[in-house]
Order: C-alpha cells, then sequence, then structure tokens
C-alpha cells in the first residue's frame, strides 16, 4: 500500500510537470491557429475562427520555408562532423593518458565559455575572409565550437562505463584499431552516439546568434528568418507561433529516433 | 574523466587532432582579434591607438558592470538550486520502461527544440494579463502581476522561462545516468533492505556523478551567459532588474560603439566563466573521488 502511494504521489508530480511544459506551447499551437486580430483582442481557450492561413503562409512563401532547408542542411553537416571527430577523440581521452591530456579536454569546454557579442564581429571578419559566408558550412563550421566540446564530453562517459578488457581482447583476436571501433564498440556505445547526436542537434539548431550573422541570403536560417517577423511593423504573432510550432517538429523526430538510446542508457554492464 | 590507471600512449594525440583542428578554426583566430581589440582605441578602421589596459581598468571601475555581476551571479545561483534538484526527481519519477517512457522522453524534450528567440516570443505572450494563459490565470486569481512593470515579477518570470525551457536537458541527462545502472545493484539493495532514501544516496547519485557534472557545468555557463530569451521577454527590464551580463556587454559594443572597451569587458566576462567552471569542475571532481574512496 505504502508503495502504491508512493507511486502515486510521482505519477502527480510528473503530471504536474508535464502540465507545466506543455501549457506554453499549447499556449503558441493555440496562436497558431488564430487571425492576428483575434490574438490581440480577446482571451481564448480556443481559436473562435479556426484558420490554417498562418500555416499556408509559411508552406508557399519561399523566403519562410527556405529558412527551415537551410536550417536543416547546416545542422545535419555539423552533426555529422561532431561525431565523427568526436568519436576517437573521445576513445582516446577515455583510454590513454597522455601529455597534456587533462587540460586539453578542459580547453575544449572553454570553448563554450566566451559569450558571443562581441565574438560577433571576428567571426564574421574571418569567415568573411576565408569565403565561407553565407554557406550552409560555415554555418556549421562555427557550430562546431560548441558542438564538438559537448560530443566529445558525452561520449567519453558512455566510453568509460565499457570495460577496456573488450578493447584487449579484441586486440588480441587480431582486429585492427579501426575494425574493433567500427565492428565492435561503436554497437556498444550505440546509446551515447544517440544521446550525443540529439545535443548536437539540438543545440546547433536553436542558436540564433552565429547562425544570423554568418548568413544573409542563400544560407539564412529559420531562426533569423523568425526575427524578422519581430522588427516588421507590429508584430506578426499568429506566423511567428505557427512558424515556432514547426521549428519544433524535426527535433521532436529527432528525440523520437534516439529515444530508445537515451531509455537505455550506459551500455555498461550488459557484457 | 575518470582518474584509474590508464596506460599511457602518446600516439593518442593523433586522435583527438580531428578536434583540435576543427575547433582551433573558429576558436583561436576569434579570441586573438578581440584580444587585439582590447588593447586599442578604434576611432576608424584606419585610426586606432594603442591603449594598454586601459580599457581592463576601466572596466573594472564600473559601478553597473558590478551590479550586472551580482545580478548574473544570482541568477545563475538560483537556475541551478531549481533546475538540477527538479531534474533529478524528474528523471526518477519518468517511466523506465514502455510507450509510456518514450511519450514522457519526447514531451518534456519539446521545450528545448525550440529556438531561443521563439521562447522569449511565446512567455512573452503567455505572460501578459490581457491575451495570455499565465498572465490571464494570475490575475483572475487576484495576484498583480505584471512582468513589464514589477521587477520582481520580471525576475520571477525570467527565472520561470528558464527552468521551463532548461529543466528538461538535467532530467534528460539524469535519465541516461540512471538507466544505466545495472538492475543487480537494486536487487542487492532490496536484500539489504536499504531504504528508498539509501537507494538514492548511494547508488543512484553516485551513478550519476558523471552526467550531474555535465548539466551542473552546461546549466552554468550558459545560464551565465543567457542572452536572447531576457532580450526578448523584458529587454533588461524594468529598469535594470533583468539585465544580466550578456545585455549589459551588448549595449555597450552594440548601443555605443565602444569596441575596445566591450572587447575588453568580453575577456574579463570570459575568464570569470572560465574560473567559476574551473573551480566548479574541480569541486566536483574531488566530490567523486572522494565518494568512490568512501564506497570500496
Amino acid at each position: 500500500m505504502n508503495h502504491e502511494r508512493r507511486f502515486q504521489k510521482r505519477t502527480i508530480f510528473l503530471a504536474l510537470y508535464l502540465l507545466f511544459a506543455l501549457l506554453p506551447i499549447y499556449w503558441m499551437i493555440n496562436m497558431s491557429f488564430k487571425t492576428n486580430e483575434e490574438i490581440l483582442s480577446n482571451f481564448s481557450f480556443f481559436p473562435q475562427q479556426f484558420t490554417w492561413a498562418n500555416y499556408v503562409r509559411i508552406f508557399t512563401d519561399e523566403s519562410w520555408y527556405s529558412g527551415y532547408i537551410n536550417s536543416l542542411i547546416y545542422v545535419a553537416i555539423n552533426t555529422v562532423i561532431s561525431l565523427t571527430v568526436a568519436l576517437p577523440a573521445a576513445y582516446a581521452f577515455s583510454r590513454y593518458t597522455f601529455l597534456g591530456d587533462k587540460h586539453v579536454f578542459f580547453w575544449l569546454l572553454t570553448n563554450r565559455m566566451t559569450p558571443p557579442a562581441v565574438f560577433l564581429l571576428p567571426f564574421f571578419q574571418l569567415y568573411s575572409t576565408v569565403g565561407l559566408m553565407d554557406t550552409h558550412l560555415g554555418v556549421a563550421l562555427a557550430h562546431l565550437l560548441f558542438n564538438v566540446p559537448l560530443a566529445v564530453w558525452i561520449l567519453e562517459g558512455f566510453m568509460s562505463g565499457i570495460p577496456r578488457e573488450i578493447d584487449e581482447t579484441a586486440y588480441i583476436d587480431g582486429y585492427s584499431f579501426p575494425r574493433f571501433f567500427v565492428r565492435i564498440f561503436l554497437p556498444l556505445i550505440k546509446a551515447g552516439v544517440g544521446v550525443a547526436a540529439f545535443f548536437c542537434f539540438m543545440f546547433s539548431w536553436v542558436e540564433l546568434l552565429l547562425a544570423r550573422t554568418l548568413t544573409s541570403v542563400n544560407a539564412k536560417p529559420i531562426v533569423a528568418t523568425m526575427t524578422r517577423t519581430v522588427s516588421a511593423s507590429g508584430m506578426d504573432w499568429a506566423t511567428l507561433a505557427a512558424a515556432g510550432v514547426l521549428t519544433i517538429v524535426p527535433g521532436a523526430i529527432v528525440i523520437w529516433f534516439v529515444r530508445h538510446y537515451i531509455a537505455k542508457g550506459f551500455a555498461m554492464g550488459r557484457v | 574523466m575518470s582518474t584509474t590507471t590508464k596506460p599511457v600512449n602518446q600516439k593518442a594525440w593523433f586522435l583527438i587532432l580531428p578536434v583540435l583542428l576543427c575547433v582551433a578554426f573558429s576558436a583561436i583566430v576569434p579570441l586573438m582579434t578581440v584580444v587585439n581589440y582590447s588593447v586599442q582605441d578604434i576611432i576608424s578602421p584606419e585610426r586606432r591607438v594603442f591603449v594598454g589596459t586601459e580599457w581592463f581598468a576601466s572596466i573594472m571601475r564600473d559601478d553597473e558592470l558590478h551590479a550586472a555581476l551580482l545580478r548574473q551571479l544570482g541568477f545563475s545561483l538560483s537556475v541551478l538550486l531549481v533546475e538540477i534538484p527538479l531534474g533529478i526527481a524528474l528523471a526518477l519519477a519518468m517511466p523506465a520502461k514502455g510507450w509510456k517512457s518514450s511519450a514522457v522522453l519526447v514531451v518534456i524534450s519539446l521545450s528545448l527544440l525550440i529556438p531561443w528567440n521563439v521562447v522569449g516570443t511565446i512567455w512573452q505572450i503567455y505572460g501578459r494579463a490581457d491575451i495570455g494563459l499565465l498572465g490571464y490565470t494570475l490575475q483572475q486569481i487576484g495576484i498583480d502581476y505584471s512582468y513589464t512593470g514589477n521587477a520582481s515579477d520580471a525576475w520571477l518570470t525570467v527565472l520561470m522561462m528558464d527552468v521551463w525551457h532548461w529543466t528538461p536537458l538535467v532530467a534528460l541527462l539524469a535519465f541516461a545516468g540512471l538507466r544505466s545502472i545495472p538492475d543487480a545493484y537494486y536487487q542487492a539493495a532490496r536484500i539489504d533492505g536499504a531504504s528508498k532514501f539509501a537507494v538514492f544516496r548511494y547508488i543512484q547519485l553516485p551513478k550519476m556523478r558523471g552526467v550531474l557534472m555535465i548539466a551542473v557545468l552546461l546549466r552554468f555557463m550558459d545560464s551565465f551567459m543567457i542572452y536572447t530569451e531576457p532580450f526578448v521577454l523584458t529587454g533588461g527590464g524594468p529598469g535594470n532588474a533583468t539585465t544580466f551580463l550578456s545585455q549589459y556587454l551588448t549595449q555597450k559594443a552594440v548601443g555605443q560603439f565602444d569596441l575596445g572597451p566591450a572587447a575588453a569587458f568580453s575577456l574579463i566576462y570570459f575568464l570569470i566563466i572560465l574560473l567559476l567552471c574551473f573551480v566548479l569542475y574541480n569541486w566536483m571532481q574531488r566530490v567523486g573521488t572522494q565518494k568512490a574512496e568512501v564506497e570500496q
């Protein structure tokens, strides 16, 4: 009985949090089906004059929907590069001692700590000089600055959960390092790769200042397109809300794919 | 990083070389450029005067900056004190298996995936007394709430927005850590008749140490640099109530076109974050190893 009561308390707590988490999002969804006049004129839980117009505008206006495509392209490039370079590095940190390892590890993290405001200008100059302005690759490379350290860190944690005997046995069995890494090690840390991929995707997807500074037309991300609405004559709340709802969708799909990895946690103890 | 004995292998440097190249490309040149700005008076792109440490000295004496720094420390501390325990509690309350687990994971992650300027916009509407659910409800139950007029309301709204936005990050990491604990540990605890609290204190918490360290440091540095969300929500006001460091820095750099002082400010700002993260990192590292020794 005691157990049951505790279970109920947990469920109530969880339900309350989910309510707290969902209400602001519901309010945005609610707004996205209203007209601007209705949003500003009265308070209502449901749209009184239900309209798809806001979504139609986004899907038919190229300056809107190309923002989503641009964002998805650079986020995908960023996630792939981040994981590709972070995997061997995380392995090195988790398995070996080498000169300056702790310092390099902490130095990597310091790259997440630079306040963006003033750094935007040198970024702009650097990327103009090397000809990466307004390209998807440019934004993807700039976002590596905060995603690579995080990916290394998360993967290192997962890898340290795998006993070293596994590596040693594989080498004795005659596996080369690349073959061992891809065939044996990678499947063991699938969960970590999933979690790291989700975080890289997320941080790159929501970042505004760098992405806006480094793009103008060809690679303009959706987050920058949305600031345009803010500065237009008055606020186009309705379109902004619809665009906001659509920004959640790709991430929700990604989390749906990696949910099993997160739920499985570290692979430790399974072998 | 764990401190157990690992074989020495200098060739491991080759494995981290790609990471170094990628990060250094975007890290070193901008940083050196900012250092360069910080010691010059930039009158126009052609006319620059070397001024040495003058900007640093004037920044250190800036009272407004001290006030912003204090506000920032108070805010970041509040963020950690609310989000870390709440995130752990959430991870403990989340169903471990089945479709419910998947559904909860997806739902709580939603707020993380919203671009930061949109987060500000959502709360801007949500908190309005005439058309927003939160503001309207508070008004109806008789609380005189206004995030644009009242300083403490504004501060609380920014904090609540941050809790709403980022607690899921802590929860996700803590959840991943919890799932890594083999069932055998729980079975052993059950045989010993360990209480729920003992299980948490001696099994779950130590096993979550690694992920919690990531969570604490990430939340600390990101909240210390918070910019976009309060900028959209309150614009730093009313008065200076929600003008955190980044906001103040941007006012200086963009508003007044003072590139030199702003660069000096950035570097001091960076060093403060670096120092505090270093202290936190070492402290958590030490707490962890001591605990591990006790366990053995």
